[in-house]
């Protein structure tokens, strides 16, 4: 018997899939104490945009990743739930009614769900190219929407509202951002969890094997377009959840929650976690939306970088930021990771500095190119010096060439390692 | 005995061209039935109007007295009626267990159910593993079903196609491309899930036709030519000129 036969019938079964509690315990810990690590007001502002961002990718990952559905226009159905709660929201306030906020985004997600029933009634008939277009189509008629059913999305300036309304929800008003983001935390997890246990219910599997192979998921009993359509569904669901906590934390919804542009980030941010692991979505919001909070103080040009990412992510890592990191498991396992450590720090600092020195040349020519006249002096790396002079753009010039020439040589010994890594030990059977 | 399967009339076309020119044919409940004929006889192809994947051109098929005219394949498998395919039809990116546990869920009455968890369910893990074990696979449970051997695949195949208990099974050319040793032990699968049921089989291999079948019938250009125990078939003058002279010699 060889050794992958071995090894992939390990006791530790992947098919009877137990559901270990540990991520998730860790999560809410790390939930419940962020805050008081980051504890200044715009951390938690980045915090609560992070966590919505996070069950929004999600609840795309639902299409995308488990479903096989390639949406371009799914910021609708996170943005209708937006809108609906925002209503509500404003109504409750005029009436007077009794509603507690922590109660508000599930309006969101219900209407969310409806809207995508409607919708997924017609595109669910097929995953392929008819479905991405009616995304699309959809996607921009509701954003054309926006400005003709005003009484709705309240035209250009949108629709705001006041979350302080009515009773203190045990004593909470929600006047400070530190408690929206426990109310944002709360759900977060409440939606990770089911939909993480949705992937595990019969749906949710044959969901798998639709995306795979929807012919012969017919001939086992189940209809592709059914199996899709209530993924859809439920993805609706998640995302008007989203769109509640959005309504609550920003008090306004405009055209942007709808528009393509907002949706081809959410594909952006769940492509760049990963579509093929549940997690990967997490991963992928947090970095993204890092990227754009804490890169965008720095730079005018982050979306450059975003973009540059993305590309990256394409063309050489499809599983994302997710498929990276379990691409390392086997080197675990065979407890081989030792061995990786200096081929990567030998490889990948140099490689950083490349990045980091191509970075500088983009800013520099941006600098050059745009700065008003005689604003010469620039500052990057915390280096100010005149983007006019010969000297700093030769020397970045020099370090980046460098840096990449040593990249280059060290590649190979780092493509070594790893092969050497992901060999299974050959003494003492199982590892 | 009352027939399972009832083709009467039955033609199709692509086109301009008639590949299924006529069929009428019976098919007991109970009984395994080979069905045999060259190359691009429309041997597939009745499979496909059979199971719902293509619409007739004219005929009825029915299935223990029910007409199947209009229905989708997902609902004529939800009578009891369940294929292989003649190119491997699996889902690569799935593991072999989850491929096995995915084609148990409708038949064990999961349906579209979102309130259960697949992982509880006993009967669901239990009864994949029993296929995996009967098909050889166990070994192979959690790797990707697209890495598996071209002969492991088709054992998939097989395994995916009677794991829901069907009562009616169709096999299109289960043994293509397997060793003896392979065969063989497929074979001895194939007559034991099957025992009780209705088998519908394509099958090239005469030493497999002969040592499984209840009933050959032998279709060349979209007809059914003889039908009959296969001692008959055997011994048809008709048979031996369009088919099996030739097939039977190529067996030795
Ligand atoms: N979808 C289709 N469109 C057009 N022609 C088709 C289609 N499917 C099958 N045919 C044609 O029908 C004829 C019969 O094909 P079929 O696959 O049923 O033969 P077969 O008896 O299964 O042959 P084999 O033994 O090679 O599997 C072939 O000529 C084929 O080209
Ligand atoms: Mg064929």
């Amino acid at each position: 018997m060889s050794d992958t036969a071995k090894t992939t019938a390990s006791p530790q079964r992947a098919g009877a899939m137990s559901l270990t509690l540990g991520p998730w315990i860790v999560a809410a810990l790390l939930l419940l104490v962020l805050p008081f690590i980051f504890d200044n007001n715009s951390s938690i502002t980045i915090m609560n945009q992070m966590w919505i961002t996070v069950i929004f990718a999600l609840a795309y990952n639902m299409l995308l990743g488990q479903g096989g559905m390639l949406s371009f226009g799914h910021a609708v159905y996170m943005g209708m739930g937006g809108f609906l709660c925002m209503h509500v929201m404003n109504y409750v306030e005029d009436f007077g009614i009794a509603l507690p906020l922590p109660v508000l985004p599930l309006f969101g997600g219900l209407f969310g769900m409806g809207f995508a029933m409607l919708i997924g009634a017609i595109s669910t008939s097929g995953a392929g190219t008819r479905f991405a277009m009616i995304s699309l189509g959809v996607g921009e008629l509701v954003a054309a929407c926006s400005v003709i059913i005003v009484a709705f999305f309240g035209g250009e300036e949108g629709i705001s509202g006041d979350r302080t309304y009515g009773l203190p929800f045990f004593g909470i008003e929600f006047l400070k951002q530190i408690e929206v983001y426990y109310l944002i935390s709360f759900w977060l997890m409440l939606s990770a969890a089911l939909m993480y246990l949705f992937s595990r219910t019969p749906v949710g599997r044959m969901a798998n094997a639709v995306r795979d192979n929807p012919e012969r998921a017919q001939f086992l009993g189940y209809s592709s377009r059914w199996v899709r359509f209530y993924s859809f569904m439920a993805s609706g669901f998640f995302c008007g959840i989203a769109g509640g906590l959005f309504a609550i934390n920003y008090e306004i919804l405009t055209e942007e929650n709808l528009n393509t542009s907002s949706s081809g980030i959410i594909l952006l941010v769940t492509f760049l976690g990963g579509v093929g692991f549940f997690f990967g979505p997490i991963i992928g919001a947090i970095a993204f939306t890092l990227l754009q909070t804490v890169l965008s103080l720095k730079t005018e040009l982050w979306a450059f970088y975003a973009g540059a990412l993305f590309l990256a992510t394409v063309m050489y890592f499809p599983g994302g930021l997710a498929g990276l990191i379990m691409m390392h498991v086997p080197a675990f396992k065979f407890r081989n990771a030792g061995k990786l450590v200096m081929p990567y720090v030998k490889t990948l600092i140099p490689g950083l500095i490349t990045v980091l020195g191509i970075a500088a040349l983009v800013e520099m020519i941006f600098h050059y190119r745009h700065a008003s006249v005689g604003d010469d002096e620039m500052t990057i790396f915390w280096t100010t010096f005149d983007s006019h002079s010969v000297v700093p753009w030769v020397i970045v010039t020099v370090i980046t060439a460098i840096a990449s020439y040593i990249t280059k040589t060290t590649a190979p010994d780092l493509k070594e390692a790893w092969g050497d890594a992901n060999t299974p030990p050959t003494t003492g059977g199982d590892a | 005995m009352s027939a399972a399967l009832e083709l009467s009339g039955l033609t199709k076309s692509f086109g301009k061209a008639e590949i299924i020119r006529g069929v009428d044919l019976s098919i007991g409940k109970g009984e395994r039935h080979a069905i045999i004929g060259p190359n691009g006889a429309g041997k597939s192809t009745l499979f496909n109007l059979i199971t719902g994947r293509f619409a007739q051109t004219a005929g009825t098929i029915s299935l223990h007295g029910r007409n199947l005219a209009g229905l989708e394949p997902y609902q004529i498998n939800r009578m009891g009626l369940s294929r292989s395919f003649q190119i491997t039809n699996i889902f690569p990116a799935m593991t072999v267990f989850e491929n096995v546990r995915c084609s148990l869920l409708w038949s064990m009455g999961y349906k579209y159910s979102f309130w259960n968890l697949v992982s509880r369910s006993k009967a669901l893990t239990e009864g994949a593993e029993q296929i995996l074990e009967q098909i050889n696979l166990t070994a192979r449970r959690n790797l990707p079903a697209g890495v598996l051997s071209y002969a492991e695949q088709r054992a998939l195949e097989i395994g995916i196609t009677i794991a829901g208990g069907a009562d009616v099974i169709m096999l299109d050319e289960p043994t293509a491309g397997m060793s003896h040793s392979e065969t063989d032990y497929i074979v001895e699968l194939i007559r034991k899930v099957t025992e009780n049921k209705t088998l519908i089989m394509v099958e090239h291999d005469m030493g497999v036709v002969f040592g499984l079948a209840d009933y050959i019938s032998v279709l060349v250009y979209g007809e059914i030519i003889a039908t009959g125990r296969p001692e008959e078939v055997r011994g048809n003058a008709k048979v031996q000129e369009a088919y099996l002279g030739e097939a039977l010699e190529d067996e030795h």
